[in-house]
C-alpha cells in the first residue's frame, strides 16, 4: 500500500506576531512543530504501513526550513519524504496549496491513501484536504476518527459529526482528513532519529512537478490577505457619584441606552 | 558540566527526556497513587527503541552499554523512578543472558526483549537470603530433560509483568554458594506462579513480587554459563548495573532540586520569594553541589564499565552508595524547604522523597557496598607491603 501523508511546519505557539508590512506571520525565532493534527495523520499512515505493508511518503511544501518536519517525519516512522520548495510557491493560499501538491503526488505516481490533518493550527481552514482531492478527481473523506477496514480496492472508515459518527465506503485511491480521537501519535524512536539524520530529502520547485506558475503561490491564489489585524481593546470606565439610589439610577439608564437591559 | 556524550548519547538522552516530560510527568501522580504499573508507558519506551539501547547490534539492539543505559534511566527518573526501575530490570534480567548465553539463547530471547515485547527480571533475594545472598533456599534438582526448580523468590522486581527471568537456584545444596546456578525461565513454565504484588513506600507503580517455583521443569538448555557459576555471575552483574542505580538515584534528586527551584522562585514569605532567602540559597547550592558530584561518579564509572576494563567492582559500588545517599539527603532537604507544599502528595517531592530511599537499599545496601570498599582498601594496602 502506496500511503501518502501531507504535512506542514508551523509555528509552535499561539502568540505569533504578524509583520505589518507582508502581513504575514513573523516566524523567526518561533520554534516550529509539525502541525499537531498531521502527527495523527503521519501515525495513521505508519499503523496502516505496520499492518498492511507499504511505504510511507511524506510530503510537506514550505520553505527550506520546513526540511526540519520532514525529518521528524522520518523519525516517526515515514519511510521518505519530498520538500516542495520555491520563492514561487510563497504566499498560497489553500486553492494554490492544494494545487501544488496535487502536483507532486501525480509525479509520485501510484498512492492508495492520501491522509492529512483535518486542519492546520496556523491557517486553520480545513481546506487543504478537500481540495486536494478535487484536483486529483478522486473520494474525499473528512474528520476520519476510524479506519475499520482496508482492502485493495476500498475502505470503510467512520467519520466523525456532531453527534455520533457514519459509516462510510469508498473506493481507493481516496483522500481522507483525521481528526485526534483516530490515534496516539507515537514519540521518534532511537533509530528512526538515526536514520532521519541521514536522509536525504529531495527537494522539488515548479520545474519538478511539472506545474503552471501561474497556479502556484500567490500568482495562483484565488484568495488575497488584504489586512491581518489584532482587533483593538479599548477600555473606557466611568465612575458615578452620589448615593446609592442615584448611582442606581445612573447606571440603568445607562444600560437601557446600550440596549443592554 | 560537559560530559562529551556523543551525537548518539545525545539523542538517546534527549528522546528520554521527551518520553519523560510528554508520556510519564501528566500520568506520574495517578500510576503512584494506583500503583499500577506503566504498561501504556513501557509500549512507548518500546515504540522509540529505548529497550534496544542495552542490547547488542546482532540480536536487534543499538549496542549501547551500561552509559548509555544510565543516560535513559537519568532521564526517566528525573521524573518518575517508578518506571526507571520498571526499564532498568528489565536490562538487570538481560545482562546475565547477554554476556554469558549461548548464541541459541541469545537468539531465541534478545530480539524480543530489544523490541520490548517482553519485559526481563532478575531474581535472587529469598525470605532467608537478602543481604546474604549465600543463604538461598531455591534448589535446582537435576532430572532428565532439565532442572527442576523448588523455592520462592522475593521482592522480585518486574515479577509477575516480564515474561523472561533469570532465576538463580541451588544446583548442589551441598557446595553452598558454589553450587549456585542460573537458569532462564519463562513465564508460563508449568510450576512457576506469584505470589502477592508488593505494597511499597514508594517506587509504587513498580511491580514487586514472589515468585514461586514448585516442581517446575526448566529445560537443560536454560542453563546460563556453567553449574555453579551462579554466584560469580550474579556478583559481576551487579558489578555492571550498579551504576545504573546510581543513575536512578542521581536523576530523582535532579527532579527534586528542579521541583524545589521552582516551588521556592514562586512562594512568598516575608515579603520575598523565598530563593531569596540565604538560608534556602545554601540548601538549594548544596543540593546542586551533590547531585552535578553524583552525575560525575555516575558517568565515570559506568564509562569504566564500558571501557574494557576487568575490574571494577569498587567504582560502581561507589557510584550507587554516593548518588543514593545524596538523593535521599537532596530528595529530603527538597520537601523542607518547600514546607507544607513539600509534604503534600499535591507536589511531586513527598514521592520523590519516598522513591529514592529504596536506591540506598536495593542491588546491595550501601552498608554492604561500603564493606566491599573497605576491604578492597585494605588488601590493596596488603599487596603492597
Amino acid at each position: 500500500m502506496n500511503i501518502v501523508v501531507c504535512l506542514k511546519q508551523v509555528p509552535g505557539t499561539t502568540e505569533v506576531k504578524i509583520d505589518p508590512q507582508t502581513n504575514t506571520l513573523i516566524r523567526q525565532g518561533i520554534e516550529n512543530i509539525i502541525n499537531p493534527f498531521d502527527t495523527y495523520a503521519l501515525e495513521e499512515g505508519v499503523r496502516l504501513k505496520e499492518q498492511h505493508g507499504g511505504r510511507v511518503t511524506a510530503i510537506s511544501m514550505g520553505p527550506p526550513q520546513a526540511e526540519e518536519a520532514l525529518k521528524e517525519a522520518i523519525s516517526r516512522g515515514a519511510d521518505e519524504a519530498i520538500l516542495l520548495s520555491d520563492p514561487a510557491f510563497a504566499g498560497a493560499d489553500t486553492w494554490a496549496t492544494a494545487y501544488t501538491l496535487s502536483r507532486a503526488i501525480n509525479k509520485l505516481g501510484q498512492y492508495d491513501i492520501i491522509i492529512c490533518g483535518r486542519q492546520t493550527l496556523d491557517g486553520d481552514t480545513g481546506q487543504v484536504g478537500p481540495e486536494l482531492a478535487e484536483m486529483l478527481e478522486i473520494p474525499f473523506i473528512a474528520y476520519v476518527s476510524k479506519i475499520e477496514e482496508i482492502a485493495d480496492r476500498s475502505m470503510r472508515v467512520q467519520r466523525m459529526v456532531e453527534e455520533g459518527y457514519e459509516v462510510i465506503e469508498s473506493p481507493l485511491p481516496a483522500v481522507i482528513t483525521v481528526v485526534k480521537a483516530i490515534n496516539v501519535p507515537r514519540l521518534p524512536s532511537l533509530r528512526g532519529i538515526m536514520k532521519s539524520k541521514s536522509a536525504v530529502i529531495p527537494a522539488w520547485a515548479v520545474k519538478e512537478i511539472d506545474a503552471d506558475p501561474g497556479r502556484v503561490g500567490l500568482a495562483g491564489s484565488a484568495t488575497k490577505v488584504i489586512k491581518v489585524f489584532f482587533p483593538q481593546r479599548v477600555h473606557r470606565s466611568e465612575i458615578f457619584q452620589g448615593d446609592l439610589k442615584s448611582q442606581t439610577e445612573c447606571l440603568i439608564g445607562k444600560l437601557r441606552d446600550a440596549g443592554l437591559v | 558540566m560537559e560530559y562529551f556524550l556523543t551525537e548518539e548519547q545525545k539523542t538517546i538522552k534527549s528522546l528520554a527526556r521527551r518520553i519523560a516530560e510528554e508520556r510519564i510527568l501528566p500520568v506520574r501522580a495517578e500510576l503512584d497513587e494506583k500503583e499500577e504499573f506503566p504498561w501504556a508507558i513501557i509500549k512507548d519506551l518500546a515504540d522509540a527503541d529505548m529497550f534496544r539501547v542495552f542490547i547488542p547490534e546482532e540480536y536487534e539492539g543499538l549496542g549501547g552499554g551500561c552509559f548509555e543505559l544510565c543516560l535513559v534511566v537519568e532521564e526517566l527518573s528525573r521524573v518518575c523512578s517508578a518506571v526507571a526501575v520498571s526499564y532498568a530490570a528489565t536490562a538487570l534480567g538481560c545482562f546475565t543472558l547477554t554476556e554469558y548465553g549461548t548464541e541459541a539463547q541469545k537468539q531465541k530471547y534478545l530480539p524480543d526483549i530489544a523490541s520490548g515485547r517482553k519485559l526481563a527480571a532478575f531474581a535472587l533475594t529469598e525470605p532467608t537470603a537478602g543481604s546474604d545472598a549465600s543463604a538461598i533456599r531455591t534448589t535446582a534438582e537435576k532430572v532428565d530433560g532439565g532442572y527442576m526448580l523448588n523455592g520462592t523468590k522475593q521482592f522480585i522486581t518486574n515479577g509477575g509483568e516480564a515474561e523472561i527471568y533469570t532465576v538463580i537456584a541451588l544446583t548442589d545444596k551441598t557446595k553452598g554458594a558454589r553450587g549456585a546456578s542460573a537458569l532462564l525461565v519463562e513465564k508460563d513454565t508449568p510450576g512457576f506462579s506469584f505470589g502477592k504484588k508488593e505494597k511499597k513506600m514508594g517506587i509504587r507503580a513498580s511491580a514487586t513480587r514472589e515468585l514461586i517455583f514448585r516442581d517446575c521443569l526448566v529445560p537443560e538448555e536454560n542453563l546460563i554459563g556453567k553449574e555453579g557459576a551462579g554466584f560469580i555471575l550474579t556478583m559481576k552483574l551487579f558489578d555492571k548495573s550498579r551504576p545504573g542505580i546510581g543513575a536512578q538515584a542521581m536523576g530523582v534528586a535532579q527532579g527534586a532540586l528542579e521541583a524545589a527551584v521552582d516551588y521556592t522562585r514562586q512562594r512568598i514569605q516575608f515579603g520575598q520569594p523565598l530563593i531569596s532567602l540565604p538560608v534556602v540559597q545554601n540548601i538549594l547550592a548544596d543540593m546542586a553541589i551533590q547531585v552535578e558530584a553524583a552525575r560525575a561518579l555516575v558517568y565515570a564509572a559506568a564509562r569504566t564499565v564500558d571501557s574494557g576494563v576487568k575490574k571494577f567492582s569498587e567504582e560502581s559500588a561507589m557510584a550507587k552508595v554516593f548518588a543514593s545517599d545524596i538523593a535521599m539527603k537532596v530528595t529530603t532537604d527538597a520537601v523542607q524547604i518547600c514546607g507544607g507544599a513539600g509534604y503534600m502528595r499535591d507536589y511531586p517531592l513527598e514521592k520523590m522523597m519516598r522513591d529514592a530511599k529504596i536506591t540506598q537499599i536495593y542491588e546491595g545496601a550501601n552498608e554492604v557496598l561500603r564493606n566491599a570498599i573497605a576491604i578492597e582498601l585494605r588488601k590493596r594496602r596488603a599487596r603492597t607491603e
